[in-house]
C-alpha cells in the first residue's frame, strides 16, 4: 500500500455522500478522546494534534455519549447526518473513570447502529490481562497502557487510516465491499454482489492497490 | 551568562533531573512534542499537573483525617495522582503513589498517612525542580535563545 492511496481517500468523500456516510469536511481525522483526568486529556489532545488529527476531548463517558447522540433520550432514528451527532473516526477512552467506565462506554458504542463500526481504543494505567481481553472481546480495536506516548498514537493513526481505506469497503454499508467484489478477487467475503457497478459512483480510492484502482476507473 | 551557557545549564539541569529519578522518559516525550506551534506545551501540562495534584493532596489529607477512613475514596484519589504524575513523567511521585495504594488495600491508616507525607514531599521536590527548569527556560528565551531540543544522552 503506498501513501498516495491513503491520502487520496478523503478527497473522494463527496462521491459517497449519497450512501448516508457522513462527508468529511477536510482531510483530517477526527478523534473523540474521553478521559476524566485533565492532565491526560491535555496530553492525548496534543499527541493527536501533532499527528494532524482534529480532537474533541471530553471528561466522561456520559459526555461522550451525549456528543455522539447516543444517550437514551437522544435516540432518534434518522438517516440524516444532522441527528447523528459528531462525525468521529476514532474514539479513544480511558478505562477507569468515575460513573461510566471506558468498558461501559465501549459497549454502548458497539451497541449503537451509528457508531458500532467506529474503532474504539481503550487506555489504562493498569496492564491487566483479563481487562484487556474483556475490552478486545467487546470490540475494542486496541488497548494502550498509559502513559500514552507518541508512538502509541501514531500506531493508531496508521492502522485507522488503513482501516478506513479498507474499512469502508468491508464495513458500514457493505456497498463498497460488494463493489470490490465486482472488480477484484476479495476472497474473504461471502455476500454476493447485489449492486451493479454502474449504479455506484466510482470510489477508486477505497481500494488499496493500483491494479484495482485501474479496474475501478474503467467501470465509469 | 550568555545564551550558550544558559542552554548548557539547562541541559545539565534537565539531565540531573533524569539521573536523580525525578523525571522519566515520559517527560522527554512531552518535551519532544513541544514546538514553535506549541511553545508552552510542557509548561501548560505541568501547570495542570500542579493544580490537579494540589487538589488531590488536599482531598487525601481530608479523607485520611476522617474518623472512619473511606479507603476506596483514598485509593481513588491516589490512583488519579499516580495517573497524572505518570503522564508527565514525575517518576518519584508516581512511585510514591504506587506504594501508597498498597497500604490503601491493607486499609492501614497510619501507613497511609506516612505515604501521604512521602507523596507530598516528592511532589514538592519535583515542583521546585520543574519551576527551576522553567525559570531557566524563560531566561534563555528572554535572552533571545531557544530551548535545546536534544538532550543527547541515553535515558
Amino acid at each position: 500500500m503506498d501513501s498516495n492511496t491513503v491520502v487520496s481517500w478523503p478527497r473522494m468523500s463527496e462521491n459517497i455522500d449519497g450512501f448516508g456516510l457522513s462527508p468529511k469536511k477536510s482531510d483530517e481525522v477526527h478523534v473523540l478522546a474521553v478521559d476524566d483526568s485533565l492532565v491526560d486529556r491535555k496530553v492525548i489532545e496534543h499527541l493527536l494534534k501533532v499527528l494532524a488529527c482534529k480532537v474533541t476531548a471530553v471528561d466522561s463517558g456520559l459526555r461522550a455519549l451525549q456528543l455522539l447522540g447516543l444517550l437514551d433520550d437522544q435516540k432518534i432514528p434518522s438517516e440524516t447526518n444532522d441527528f447523528v451527532g459528531l462525525k468521529v473516526d476514532l474514539i479513544i477512552t480511558d478505562y477507569c473513570m468515575p460513573g461510566m467506565t471506558g468498558y461501559e462506554l465501549l459497549k454502548k458504542i458497539k451497541e449503537s447502529s451509528t457508531f458500532k463500526e467506529t474503532p474504539v481504543v481503550i487506555m489504562s494505567s493498569e496492564n491487566v490481562l483479563p481487562r484487556i481481553d474483556r475490552c478486545l472481546e467487546e470490540g475494542a480495536e486496541d488497548f494502550i497502557v498509559k502513559p500514552v506516548k507518541l508512538s502509541d498514537v501514531k500506531r493508531l493513526k496508521d492502522y485507522m487510516t488503513t482501516k478506513e481505506v479498507r474499512g469502508e469497503s468491508q464495513g458500514r454499508e457493505g456497498i463498497h465491499k460488494r463493489k470490490l467484489l465486482d472488480t477484484s478477487d476479495v476472497s474473504s467475503s461471502s455476500s454476493p454482489p447485489s449492486i451493479s457497478s454502474s449504479s455506484l459512483p466510482s470510489a477508486p480510492s477505497v481500494i488499496d492497490s493500483p491494479t484495482r484502482r485501474l479496474k475501478m476507473a474503467s467501470t465509469d | 551568562m550568555d545564551v550558550g551557557q544558559m542552554q548548557r545549564q539547562w541541559i545539565d539541569y534537565t539531565k540531573s533531573l533524569f539521573l536523580e529519578g525525578f523525571l522519566d522518559g515520559q517527560f522527554l516525550q512531552l518535551q519532544q512534542l513541544q514546538d514553535e506551534n506549541n511553545p508552552d506545551f510542557v509548561v501548560e501540562v505541568v501547570s495542570l499537573f500542579f493544580e490537579d495534584s494540589e487538589r488531590l493532596l488536599k482531598d487525601l489529607t481530608f479523607a485520611l483525617n476522617q474518623n472512619g477512613v473511606d479507603f476506596k475514596k483514598v485509593d481513588a484519589h491516589v490512583h488519579q495522582l499516580k495517573g497524572s504524575s505518570s503522564s508527565i513523567g514525575a517518576q518519584r511521585v508516581k512511585n510514591a503513589c504506587i506504594a501508597f495504594r498498597n497500604f490503601c488495600e491493607e486499609q492501614n491508616t497510619d501507613a497511609c498517612l506516612r505515604c501521604l507525607q512521602q507523596v507530598k514531599q516528592e511532589y514538592c521536590l519535583v515542583k521546585n525542580k520543574l519551576e527551576t527548569l522553567f525559570g531557566l527556560e524563560q531566561q534563555i528565551v528572554a535572552a533571545g535563545g531557544s530551548i535545546p531540543t536534544e538532550l543527547s544522552f541515553s535515558g
